[in-house]
């Protein structure tokens, strides 16, 4: 195709959309000026038409409504039946999907039936030539799909240069979303589904889905705890030092597996990307698979009795100790600067 | 609840470096890795998969057919599923089956379970610690084109022709009821799998495939040949079946890095920002600054 058009895959819920699927609308532009071409969102639910006008602002060109009360709540095949069946008509050169619950589920299964090669959890989007040495071959403005691999200790860079959509699941939180443009203009164009009966093999007899009660992602200050921490006591001085300064609490995969915490706070590769002001690892090594959540912070202060640890390498302040000696001064101090 | 008759379970298992537990030896001082220094285990929520599938034949009767598909070492993993309880196993093993991304190891395992013939669930792990993708359960899904359950916390009930299976996320649950057949990707909190059973330890600790013969006849030179030893195995239901490409009735030109539409372009090695830093001495009369 010509147009190689970047297509997005809108999730909401109830009416609300995905913070990712912003994220995507805005680094859709990015790729889609490179490549002289439109991004088009993908909209599917039930009386979800009125987002149609946010998406447009927030970076869509074209938007594709498809709505229809069997895709209210979001079910894997009739879902997969909408967008594969638009995938095959209209041929996007890209189709990128949120690394969400949902998107995780849907992705696979669209790329099985289009016979798309798929990456999962990027955390970067480029476009870049592939030349196949052994072939003599380029194919040019190729989707660079960066991701962590191997457990995050190696940064991978896949292409698909056959196949058609280039698909990928992009992680929440690590491209940034546009401040919507009131007066951008694009179009909006409706579609009606066509079923199979298969589709509906699955049905939802219950819901219940809950409000984030972390908000790490929005937080401008984290303390973060790690493997360094070896007791549940201790693992109160991170809370403690959280509500001082007023951060959220985070942890590192560590921290979770022992128990310490909810794995709603953790930090990294499979966790939640974080981008703070400021960000406090204490007790926390620094594993890939733990910087690849917060390595962006803007300040970050690490502590950890290991001088050589990994964390110390992208840490602005290295306090070397242990957290069960400095994180009680570090409150103490800031507790005597509150009064 | 009627009493639903024995159902037919395929478990998916994969063998893999334990990415988990990255120490020092493995990563090189120049950033590359030393894979081999890591141990090869049991993919943890396959484990969670196996037990699904394990308890929901306690309950229901059946048969529960793990299949992994690997290199041969991949043998350790499906010795220990015989030794937890599953009644037979599969090692997909082939040159040609290397370099696959997860569509081409989709193909595969679908070819694989297509050839296993009649079969009412598919379990697989939510994910593998190597790629952390999730991508083969759904694709695989797909291609047998039966619905799938991502993120099945528990089977809460099973009838003639559907199932009622509890979803869990981060933010919630979900309860559905699906036709069968049907493939779950299990979670981690779905369960605790029950260890290996010391008295299966004993009952499989010869079971093998052809490739591991020499080294059984090493440790046990009194079966004197290959074929003595091929024969006690048969006799004792201990031979792993190995399935290669030829076996499996596939498009060759779907499997392995040929299959596979999606290619590494580059890979880097991690390497360490290293940003303006200040070391801040733990002393109390630091911190007042």
């Amino acid at each position: 195709m010509s147009e190689r058009n970047v297509w997005i895959f809108i999730e909401q819920d109830g009416g609300k959309l995905a913070d990712i699927s912003l994220e995507l609308l805005a680094k859709g532009q990015e790729l889609a000026q490179t490549l002289g071409s439109q991004v088009w969102a993908l909209l599917c639910g039930f009386e979800v038409g009125e987002l149609a006008e946010s998406l447009i602002q927030h970076g869509a060109d074209h938007v594709l409504v498809v709505d229809h009360p069997e895709l209210e709540i979001y079910r894997t095949l009739p879902y997969t039946r909408v967008a594969a069946d638009l995938l095959r008509e209209r041929q996007p050169y890209i189709f990128l999907v949120g690394a969400s619950p949902v998107g995780r589920d849907l992705a696979p299964r669209i790329a099985s039936a289009v016979k798309a090669g798929l990456t999962a959890d990027c955390t970067d989007l480029q476009i870049g030539d592939y030349t196949v040495k052994k072939d003599n071959v380029v194919y040019k403005d190729l989707l660079y799909q960066i991701r962590p691999a191997f457990g995050g200790n190696i940064i991978a860079t896949i292409v698909n240069p056959k196949t058609r959509p280039q698909m990928a699941t992009v992680r929440e939180g690590v491209m940034r979303r546009r401040e919507p443009d009131l007066t951008r203009q694009g179009s909006i164009e409706n579609i009606t589904p066509v079923f199979q009966p298969q589709d509906f093999a699955l049905q939802v007899l219950s819901r219940e889905m809950r409000e984030p009660t972390v908000r790490l992602k929005d937080s401008p200050v984290i303390v973060a705890g790690g493997a360094g921490v070896e007791s549940q006591s201790e693992f109160d001085l991170i809370r403690e030092l959280a509500n001082v300064i007023g951060g959220e609490v985070g942890a590192s995969r560590a921290a979770v597996d022992a128990g310490y915490i909810s794995r709603e706070h953790q930090i990294g590769q499979t966790g939640t990307t974080v981008r703070p002001r400021l960000y406090i690892a204490a007790g926390i090594s620094g594993a890939i698979q733990h910087r690849a959540g917060m390595d962006k912070s803007n300040k970050i202060i690490a502590i950890n009795t290991d001088p050589n640890a990994p964390i110390f390498q992208v840490a602005h302040y290295k306090i070397v100790g242990d957290l069960g000696e400095v994180l009680p001064l570090l409150i103490r101090a800031l507790r005597e600067r509150v009064k | 609840m009627p009493p639903a008759r024995p159902y037919h379970s395929i478990v998916l298992i994969k063998q893999v470096p334990d990415t988990r537990n990255v120490t020092g030896d493995v990563m090189t001082p120049d950033g590359t890795m030393n894979r081999s220094a890591l141990p090869a285990i049991f993919n943890p929520e396959d484990l969670n998969a196996l037990e699904m599938a394990l308890d929901f034949k306690d309950r229901y009767g059946g048969t529960v057919t793990v299949m992994s598909m690997g290199p041969l070492q991949a043998a350790e993993v499906l010795r220990d599923s015989l030794c937890r309880g599953a009644d037979q196993v599969i090692l997909l093993s082939d040159r040609k089956f290397a370099g696959a991304d997860t569509q081409a190891t989709s193909y595969t395992l679908k070819c694989a379970i297509d050839k296993l013939g009649e079969y009412d669930l598919v379990f697989c792990g939510r994910q593998a610690i190597d790629g952390d993708t999730a991508q083969v359960g759904p694709q695989i899904a797909e291609k047998l084109n039966i619905p799938q359950i991502t993120y099945a916390e528990s089977i809460i009930e099973a009838d003639e022709g559907d199932i009622v299976v509890l979803r869990a996320f981060d933010l919630g649950t979900e309860l559905v009821k699906c036709t069968l057949p049907c493939l779950l990707t299990v979670v981690d909190s779905a369960n605790q799998p029950r260890p290996a059973s010391a008295r299966k330890r004993i009952e499989y600790k010869l079971a093998a495939i052809p490739a591991e013969y020499p080294k059984l006849l090493k440790k046990w030179p009194e079966f004197g040949s290959e074929e003595v030893l091929e024969n006690y195995l048969a006799e004792r239901n201990l031979m792993i079946t190995v399935w290669s490409a030829a076996d499996l009735n596939a498009d060759e030109s779907q499997l392995g890095l040929g299959g596979s539409p999606t290619q590494v372009h580059k890979v880097s090695y991690v390497v360490l920002e290293t940003s303006e830093s200040k070391d801040i001495p733990a002393t109390p009369e630091a911190f007042r600054h």
